[in-house]
């Protein structure tokens, strides 16, 4: 195969990923009346945005009392202090404006008696700073996400957006002096590879958490713009926090419910113990979900885990009545039969503490402008770059996402990156930067490696050992030596990922060339997580260490004289850097550092 | 179905908004995909193509089938298990 006439299409902008962050972003540039183009692997609607159930948070005070600082209090409480308190307020005063605008764009809110959007109470978020729960979520039954992205799309259809459906990006274009100029991508009909030229270029291309072997997230989710950021020299931050829910089904990852322990539900070990009982006397199996996901953990690292490999817990109703689990868990009856082969009624439910959600991402201000360190300063736009949604870390979710806040930075950054890219691009010249002579040659390396190659590495078996090491080595509880030996294993891995081959050697249609390029980004995003999940000597949110416990000099392990800022991790030599947090916002006072306890 | 054609209805299985969809569509797929006879696997394909929010329900049994043949293959699907770690 030759990739020597590669066709170039040129844009105004490029967008990378059609869930809400590109969807949001494509409205603000086409309704500028710029020529955009936006990639995705899968049809709009088909995005991993479908999957967010729970709402979108706005302080509107439609049913109580609400102020946007509240909501910054709390989402600053819940980053542990690592989020950037200017985003932080960025995102939550924008938030009714585009909540309010997204009910404009045709979202089926649920409504008040009045008519007004109906907001309900969510995990973290509170009134008049922490004092008790406050009705902040806005949503669409337990449908949120999948009715925002229709109205999103809709929207784009009617600004006529430009869309290239089932095509895969696969390289960042630069030139020599770090402008982004577009993108590489190959389109699945054809398999021919094609040059987006663009004057602006933005990732939204949603999380990774398929690099951990037990995911919630569905196969999409590949860090695709973590892994084309990552090659071009751009550093990944935070990556070392995820946050995980304590029972995914075992070899599934799809999500069993609180609810299912609010009924009864009872976790137990290979020898049938409650194990609960020892770590949380009181609450049992109903304490908070870093609780129960630590106790399981330990379960099974002390090898009382159950099956062949002694890898998962049992979530245990079966002495629940069966007209119980019928009438009030059909829907877990029905995921357990499908995806764990059992039947609750009769036997329990295998799970593990499952990835949930990356809070890290490419590095950006809250205009969405990606930015790197260079020389003193530690934040200088990309120019031309930018990214929003779950790739992108601004920072507000800091070491820990709050509940609703997904689908309101999707939405807030969406539309700030496409904003940013309007005023930018009325400084830049009318022509497009040359595209420069190696512009394909990253991408062309890849492709015909994958060419050429013969009897390597199986690609699902690299892809396996990949998400076996992180699970077991990086997980939701960490071990001083486990996360030392992993860092080799991955390393290890990542030879393994250089070596895969694909029998398949077609271009149309050819899967197994694109799950090879998926592998190729999966890896950037295993190796940032594990070498900065390492390195960082405290426990801060979503990353806990054994060798950081909870004392009183260091409540919940938090170190914030060494660590209280953010990681840069630099795929040139696996290297790391770190850079403040930002801890004055736009307008108001800084939140101070204090505990986090809820 | 050509070769072509498979491996384009593999990607939409198993490249869903869903983790369910992915796990039970591309098992079926690779189990049980092979035994259908030509108008069973247009329908699937027809399934295939549906919104994972129109699909989930026709599945688990909120939402009755449009026709027999729909029902058939939506049994298949409903008792393929899967437990596919991929």
């Amino acid at each position: 195969m030759s990739y020597s006439n590669i066709a170039v299409r040129k844009f105004d902008a490029v967008i990378v990923g059609a869930g809400g962050a590109g969807l949001r972003a494509a409205i603000q540039l086409s309704e500028s009346g710029l020529k955009v183009a936006v990639l995705s692997k899968v049809f709009p609607t088909r995005s991993h945005t479908v999957a967010a159930q729970g709402g979108v948070s706005a302080s509107l005070g439609n049913s109580e009392p609400d102020h946007w600082t509240w909501h910054m209090y709390d989402t600053v409480k819940g980053s542990d202090w690592l989020g950037d308190q200017d985003a932080i307020e960025f995102m939550c005063r924008k938030a009714p404006e585009v909540v309010v605008e997204l009910e404009h764009f045709g979202m089926p809110f649920d409504r008040t008696d009045e008519g007004k959007i109906y907001q309900r109470p969510f995990g973290g978020h509170m009134s008049n700073f922490g004092e008790k729960p406050v009705r902040r979520a806005c949503a669409a039954a337990d449908r949120t996400g999948h009715a925002m992205l229709h109205a999103l799309y809709q929207r784009n259809v009617r600004a006529r957006t430009q869309f290239f459906v089932e095509w895969m990006a696969l390289d960042l274009i630069r030139d020599a002096d770090g402008h982004v100029l577009g993108v590489s991508a190959l389109e699945m009909e054809t398999g021919e590879v094609t040059i987006f030229h663009a004057k602006a270029t933005i990732f939204a291309t949603g999380g990774a958490g398929r690099i951990f072997a037990s995911s919630t997230n569905a196969f999409i989710n590949t860090g695709d713009g973590l892994g084309m950021a990552a090659r071009a020299g751009i550093p990944l931050e935070d990556m070392e926090f995820w946050q995980f829910h304590p029972t995914g089904v075992a070899g599934a990852g799809v999500l069993i419910t609180e609810g299912v322990r609010g009924e009864g539900g009872i976790l137990r070990n290979a020898s049938g113990e409650r194990f609960m009982e020892r770590y949380a006397p009181n609450a049992k199996d109903l304490a908070s979900r870093d609780v129960v996901s630590r106790a399981m953990t330990t379960e099974i690292n002390e090898g009382r885990g159950c099956g062949p490999h002694k890898d998962f817990v049992l979530l245990d109703i079966t002495h629940l009545p069966p007209e119980t689990i019928m009438k009030r868990l059909p829907g877990i009856r029905e995921i357990s039969i499908q995806f764990a082969g059992v039947d609750p009624i009769k036997a329990p439910i295998p799970v593990v503490p499952t990835c949930h959600y990356q809070m890290g991402g490419i590095p950006t201000n809250y205009k969405g402008q990606v930015v790197v360190p260079l020389g003193d300063d530690p934040a200088v736009p990309v120019p031309g770059f930018y990214a929003a949604g779950e790739c992108a870390c601004a920072s507000v979710h800091g070491a820990n996402r709050l509940g609703t806040n997904s689908l309101l930075d999707l939405l807030v950054f969406g539309k700030a990156s496409g904003e940013a890219v309007v005023e930018d691009l009325k400084q830049m010249p009318a022509e497009h930067r040359p595209l420069p002579a190696d512009a394909i040659e990253r991408t062309r390396e890849r492709l015909e490696r994958l060419d050429a190659r013969n009897g390597g590495e199986s690609e699902y078996e690299t892809r396996l050992a990949l998400q076996r090491v992180m699970q077991a080595h990086c997980g939701v509880f960490r071990f001083k030596d486990k996360l030392a030996e992993g860092v080799e294993m991955i390393l290890d891995v990542e030879q393994r990922v250089g070596k895969v081959s694909i029998k398949d050697k077609s271009k149309v249609w050819n899967t197994a060339r694109v799950e090879a390029l998926e592998l190729d980004n999966l890896i950037e995003v295993a190796k940032a997580t594990m070498i900065s999940a390492n390195a960082r000597l405290e426990s801060r949110g979503a990353h806990v260490r054994d060798d950081a416990p909870d004392t009183a000099e260091r409540p919940n392990g938090r170190n914030d004289t060494e660590w209280l800022k953010h990681t840069l991790w630099s795929r040139d030599g696996n290297s790391l850097a770190y850079k403040p947090v930002k801890l004055e916002p736009l307008t108001v006072e800084s939140i101070a550092l204090k505990t986090r306890s809820y | 179905m050509d070769r072509d054609a498979l491996n384009r209805l593999r990607w939409r299985c198993t490249r869903r908004a869903l983790l369910e969809l992915d796990l039970l569509l591309g098992h079926f797929l690779d189990t049980r995909f092979a035994d259908l006879d030509e108008a069973q696997a247009q329908e699937f394909a027809e399934l295939a193509d549906l919104e994972d929010f129109a699909l989930w329900p026709l599945i688990n049994g909120d939402q009755e089938p449009k026709n027999p043949q729909q029902a058939a293959v939506l049994a298949m699907l409903r008792s393929s298990r899967t437990r596919n770690p991929a």
